[in-house]
């Protein structure tokens, strides 16, 4: 199961959605389909259509720059960043 | 015991204040998580207010909520454009508005969405395949800045499939049947500037028809305009305005000759002429002008007004209101006569809806 960390600004626009969970998913995209399934709109919020991830959206995996196509291991964490952007 | 809910859409926002008396306001928020509002309107046939929003994160979505503010829930799911569609992208939902059961939503680039589930779930109406000017209203370098694509829908109150919308930057579209084909109202306005097309290319900011919808008055890039026929055609009215230049503006809820629209610099800075704020009204469906500044800022008050920034409500003695992109909100019940100011300072205010529940 990858180990998901989620940015905090996300969390208030989904009912109960935690900022770290376990998720079962070969990759970063799947994980996020994952998420969808349990929190109908949460793929619409952190991907585009493409797919591909929204301009200010990053994904670690394992401490290094991924993107949706990335592999994940067992054990992968996965960290999605929100940008510090913006005023 | 009636209250009035005034909507104030900001850069940061939705708030949403509510008052018995019109004079003394609470203030809630902000909401929709502090997403940027372009528009929030609330449905007078659910109770639902939707916000129309975008933000540099997350995307577009348009939020909800039936219970004036407490809760919220949101959903972009159906706003999208095929993969096949031109490549079209969608760079934010710039309209929203309730109308005969359904719910109709406006983006960038130019696109209509509709929901009839309540804002639960959206479908595509169009994206105006093979209307004239398309490929260039839908080219990011080709349009004004905000970048708003199909920046307002204004429904006929009676008739379901009968609407208009404006194009930012190109045209006032009408439809009769529900989205599926459109005629370019813009007849008899004025453009400064080459035409690259005939029927369309005109800059209309702000369309306000009176309760009849035979009479509608237009803030134009460049001037005021009325029409005496459901838009088919525009005379201008800007003689006796301090400019020919403006975004938001309001027809009278009870008297189609009574219209209100403030003025702005038309070069880059589109402040109030000589830091001088006011809101101009006409009586005579714009044969005559007054300037009314009682109790607002009349020295060095540069601020703005965008075109979804005022508002009227619908009491015998209507009450405007409006607000600036630089987070100042005013009132007015006595037609215009004084103002003061409402609430307390607000980012900049974006979109201002004004409704009476029971």
């Amino acid at each position: 199961m990858a180990e998901v960390h989620l940015p905090p600004v996300l969390l208030p626009l989904f009912q109960g959605l935690p900022r770290e969970l376990a998720v079962e998913a070969g990759t970063v995209l799947e994980a996020i389909d994952r998420l969808d399934e349990r929190w109908p709109g949460f793929r619409d919020r952190l991907v585009e259509p493409g797919p591909a991830l929204r301009p200010h959206i990053n994904v670690y995996v394992d401490r290094e720059r991924g993107g949706l196509e990335t592999e994940l291991g067992t054990a992968s964490r996965v960290d999605v960043i929100a940008a510090i952007s913006g005023g | 015991m009636s209250k009035s809910v005034l909507l104030v859409g900001t850069r940061k926002g939705l708030f949403v204040l509510e008052s018995g008396d019109r004079r003394d306001w609470s203030v809630r928020g902000p909401y929709c998580e502090s997403w940027p509002i372009y528009q929030a309107v609330l449905d007078a046939e659910s109770g639902t207010i939707y916000a129309a929003a975008a933000s540099e994160w997350f995307g577009s979505a348009i939020w909800r909520s039936a219970d004036l503010g407490e809760t919220w829930e949101h959903s972009s799911e159906g706003i999208g454009y095929p993969e096949e569609d031109g490549g079209l992208k969608l760079s934010k939902v710039s309209s929203v508005m309730p109308a005969h059961g359904r719910l109709l939503v406006g983006a960038e680039s130019a696109g209509l969405f509709e929901s009839t589930d309540g804002g639960k779930t959206f479908s595509l109406v169009t994206t105006f395949e093979g209307q004239e000017g398309r490929e260039a209203w839908n080219d990011p370098a080709q349009q004004p800045p905000g970048h708003l694509g199909l920046s307002a829908i204004i429904p006929h109150p009676e008739e379901r499939d009968r609407f208009w919308i404006i194009v930012q930057g190109y045209s006032l579209f009408e439809t009769t049947d529900g989205g599926k084909t459109w005629t370019p109202r813009n007849k008899g306005l004025r453009r400064d500037w080459p035409a690259d097309y005939e029927e369309i290319g005109f800059c209309v900011h702000k369309v306000a028809p009176a309760a009849d919808f035979e009479r509608m008055y237009q803030q134009n890039h460049v001037g005021m305009h009325r029409s005496d026929d459901a838009g088919q055609t525009w005379t201008e009215i800007t003689e006796g305005l301090p400019t020919d230049f403006g975004f938001a503006a309001a027809t009278h809820p009870h008297d189609r000759d009574t219209f209100y629209v403030i003025p702005l610099d038309g070069g880059h800075g589109r402040t109030m002429p000589d830091g001088h704020a006011a809101v101009w009204r006409t009586r005579d469906a714009g044969s005559s002008w007054q300037q009314l500044d009682n109790g607002l800022p009349t020295d060095d008050a540069y601020v703005g007004v965008l075109r979804e920034g005022m508002a009227f409500d619908d009491h015998d003695e209507p009450g405007l209101y409006f607000g600036t992109s630089t987070g100042q909100l005013f009132g007015s019940t006595d037609e215009g006569e004084s103002w003061s100011q409402v609430g307390g300072l607000f980012p900049g205010i974006t979109s201002v809806t004004v409704a009476t529940v029971e």
